[in-house]
C-alpha cells in the first residue's frame, strides 16, 4: 500500500502521552477473557521499562458496558468515573491509565462533557461527595494503556527477542490491526491516528518488523455492540459484523490480528470458530483460523515470554502456526499445565476442535 | 424530558438529513435500521411520533459504535441521540411494548446487578458454557480451571489486595450502591423491573426473581426474524 500521504495524516493526529507515574485501571473483559495481558503489561512497564504503575485495590469497573447496555444513567456513569478519579487523586498521581476501550472512551466523553458544561462537572462532584464523601481532581493526563506502549515501541523493539517476520521467507509478517470503536470514533484528535488513519497498533507493528494491511472494512466494528452480544437473540449482528471484516481481510493473507479493545480480539477469535462451526469455513492460510492477539501479547512475544505466561492457551484459535513462522522457542506440552499437572489433551488441532 | 439530557444537547445540531450516518453505520447495514431517519423525527419535535419511537423496535438496533460522531459533517452523533431515547423508554416504562426494548430487563439483571454485587460489568463465574456456547470448547477448559489458571497467570481469583479478579472490598461496592441511590441508577432498575413484572403478567409468562423463568428465557432468546434486511 502506499503510505507516504498517509504518514502525512497521521502526524497531524499525534497525543501528548506521560512518561511515569501511572495510575492504572483495570479492564472487566481483559481480566476475564485476556488476563495474562494485563500481568504483561505491567511486567514490561515495571520489570522492562522501570515504571511506577500503581493500581489502587479499591478501584472498580468504570460501568461502560452497564452505560452503554442503557441500563446505567449517564449521571451513574459519570459518577463511578468521579470516584475512580478521586482514588487517582488521593494516591497522588495525576496520569490516568485506563485497560479498556470502553472505559477509555467513557473517560474521555466525559471529560469532553465537562469541558463544555462545567454545570454538570459541578452537579457531579456534588453527588459524589454526598454519595462517598470523595473529592476529585481531574487527571491531567488520560493515554490507554496501548499508548503507553506505543510511546514505547522503540524501547520495546530495542530489547526484542523476536520480531514480526516469517523467519522461513525473511519476509514481514502480514499483520491486520482493529483498533476499537471507542478508541477514537468519537474524539479522533484523541487517539494516536484519530479515526480514520489509526496508528496506535500500526506503529508497533512497524516498529517490530511487520507489515501493517490496509483492507476496505478495516473501521468496521467488530460487532459487540453492547446489546447486541449481551443479549443471545441478537448475536447474528455480532457474528455479521465479525464476517464482514474477516471476509474483506481475507484476499490480503494476514498472518494474525493485533487488537486494541479488551472484547474485540474475544469476538474475533470466538466468531472465526462459529463460523466454521456453522459454515466450515476458515479466513487464514491452509485451512486454518487466523490467530487473533492483543497488543500487550504482541509486545510480550516481540520481548520473548513464554506464550503460556502470556495466557495464549485462553484463545479458541491455536496461536502455534503464528509461533512457528516467527521460529518462537517454546514448549507445546506445557500449554495445558497448571500447576504442574496437564489439565487437558493438547489436542493440535489448528482450531482447537 | 429528551431536552434535559446532557447527550441531547451535545449530540444533535441542526441535522441536515445528509444521511452520511446510515451510510456508515454497521446496525443500518444487518437491521431494518436508520438513523437518518431517527434524527429527523427527534428535530421535528412531534411528541406522538416521538412517543411511537420509544415504544418501536428501531430504537434498539444501534450497537453504540459511535462510527456515526466520526462521519456528520455537523459534528452530530446519532448514537448518543439514540441512548437519550433508551433512557427515556425506560424511565417512562414504554420499553416493555417492543420485543427487543423488553430485552432490558436481561442487561440489567446480568450486567446490572454484577456491576453492585461484584465490583466488576462481568465476572468469570457468570459466564458459564451453556449460556455462552458461541465461546467455544476451548472456554469449557478455562472455565473449569479458571480459579487455577486465573492465579497461574498471575491474577489473584475472588483475592483480597490489587490484582486481576481480586475480590472488590464491601466497602468499595457499598459506595457504589450508595452513588447509584444517589444518581438514579436504582431508580431506572425498578422501574425496569416493575414494567417486565407488568408485561409478563400481560403476556401470561411466569417471572420472578431469578434468571430462570419462562419471561426471562423468552426476552433473551426470542427473535421474530422481522428485524433483519433480507
Amino acid at each position: 500500500m502506499k503510505i507516504e500521504g498517509k504518514r502525512a495524516i497521521w502526524s497531524e493526529y499525534q497525543k501528548e502521552i506521560a512518561d511515569d507515574r501511572y495510575f492504572y485501571v483495570r479492564s472487566c473483559i481483559r481480566q476475564n477473557f485476556f488476563p495474562g495481558s494485563e500481568v504483561a503489561f505491567l511486567r514490561i512497564m515495571r520489570e522492562e521499562l522501570g515504571k511506577d504503575v500503581y493500581e489502587h485495590p479499591c478501584h472498580t469497573t468504570c460501568s461502560g458496558i452497564g452505560y452503554h447496555g442503557d441500563v446505567v444513567p449517564v449521571e451513574t456513569a459519570m459518577t463511578v468515573v468521579a470516584r475512580q478519579f478521586a482514588l487517582m487523586t488521593e494516591a497522588g498521581y495525576k496520569n490516568y491509565v485506563p485497560s479498556c476501550i470502553t472505559s477509555f472512551g467513557l473517560y474521555t466523553e466525559i471529560l469532553e462533557t465537562w469541558h463544555h458544561f462545567p454545570e454538570v462537572e459541578g452537579k457531579v462532584r456534588k453527588q459524589l461527595k454526598k454519595a462517598t464523601g470523595r473529592e476529585f481532581e481531574i487527571p491531567e493526563n488520560l493515554a490507554h494503556a496501548s499508548d503507553v506502549i506505543y510511546k514505547f515501541r522503540k524501547e520495546i523493539g530495542a530489547k526484542a527477542k523476536y520480531k514480526l517476520v516469517n523467519k522461513n521467507t525473511g519476509e514481514p509478517l502480514k499483520v491486520v490491526d482493529h483498533i476499537g470503536c471507542h478508541y477514537s470514533k468519537m474524539f479522533p484528535l484523541k487517539g494516536v491516528g484519530g479515526a480514520e488513519y489509526p496508528y496506535v497498533l500500526a506503529g508497533m507493528i512497524e516498529e517490530w518488523g511487520g507489515q501493517v494491511i490496509d483492507y476496505p472494512e478495516r473501521r468496521h466494528c467488530c460487532g459487540f455492540g453492547f446489546r447486541q452480544y449481551l443479549v443471545q437473540a441478537n448475536r447474528g449482528f455480532s457474528i455479521a459484523c465479525s464476517k464482514q471484516k474477516f471476509e474483506s481481510m481475507q484476499p490480503y493473507k494476514p498472518d494474525m490480528i493485533i487488537t486494541n479493545c479488551p472484547g474485540c480480539p474475544m469476538f474475533l477469535d470466538r466468531w472465526q470458530y462459529v463460523i466454521n462451526e456453522m459454515e466450515g469455513k476458515t479466513y487464514g492460510c491452509n485451512g486454518e483460523g487466523i490467530p487473533v492477539f492483543t497488543y500487550e501479547e504482541v509486545a510480550g512475544l516481540v520481548l520473548g515470554y513464554d506464550p503460556w505466561d502470556l495466557g495464549l492457551q485462553m484463545h479458541q484459535i491455536d496461536c502455534e502456526p503464528l509461533l512457528e513462522k516467527i521460529g518462537y522457542e517454546y514448549d507445546p506440552e506445557k500449554k495445558y499445565e497448571i500447576n504442574g499437572t496437564v489439565t487437558k489433551i493438547n489436542s493440535h488441532s489448528l482450531l482447537n476442535i | 424530558m429528551l431536552m434535559q439530557d446532557i447527550r441531547f444537547e451535545e449530540g444533535l445540531n441542526a441535522c441536515m438529513n445528509c444521511g452520511v450516518c446510515t451510510a456508515i453505520c454497521p446496525a443500518a447495514e444487518f437491521y431494518n435500521y436508520d438513523p437518518r431517519q431517527i434524527v429527523d423525527i427527534v428535530q421535528s419535535g412531534d411528541n406522538d411520533e416521538i412517543e411511537k419511537l420509544l415504544k418501536s423496535e428501531v430504537i434498539w438496533y444501534c450497537g453504540e459504535c459511535m462510527s456515526c460522531k466520526t462521519r456528520c459533517p455537523r459534528g452530530n452523533a446519532p448514537g448518543l441521540v439514540i441512548m437519550a431515547l433508551r433512557g427515556l423508554s425506560q424511565d417512562l416504562g414504554f420499553f416493555v411494548e417492543s420485543e427487543k426494548g423488553r430485552q432490558q430487563l436481561a442487561i440489567k439483571r446480568t450486567v446490572g446487578e454484577s456491576i453492585l454485587s461484584t465490583g466488576y460489568c462481568v465476572y468469570i463465574d457468570m459466564l458459564t458454557p451453556p449460556l455462552h456456547p458461541e465461546q467455544g470448547p476451548n472456554w469449557e477448559w478455562v472455565y473449569e480451571n479458571r480459579k487455577e489458571l486465573v492465579n497461574r497467570l498471575g491474577g489473584n481469583y475472588k483475592g483480597s489486595g490489587p490484582g486481576i479478579l481480586r475480590k472488590i472490598p464491601q466497602e468499595s461496592l457499598d459506595e457504589l450502591k450508595k452513588i447509584f441511590e444517589v444518581t438514579g441508577a436504582l431508580k431506572r432498575y425498578e422501574k425496569i423491573e416493575s414494567s417486565s413484572m407488568k408485561k409478563a403478567e400481560e403476556l401470561n409468562l411466569q417471572l420472578d426473581e431469578t434468571n430462570d423463568n419462562e419471561y426471562f428465557r423468552h426476552i433473551y432468546k426470542t427473535n421474530n426474524g422481522s428485524h433483519t434486511k433480507q
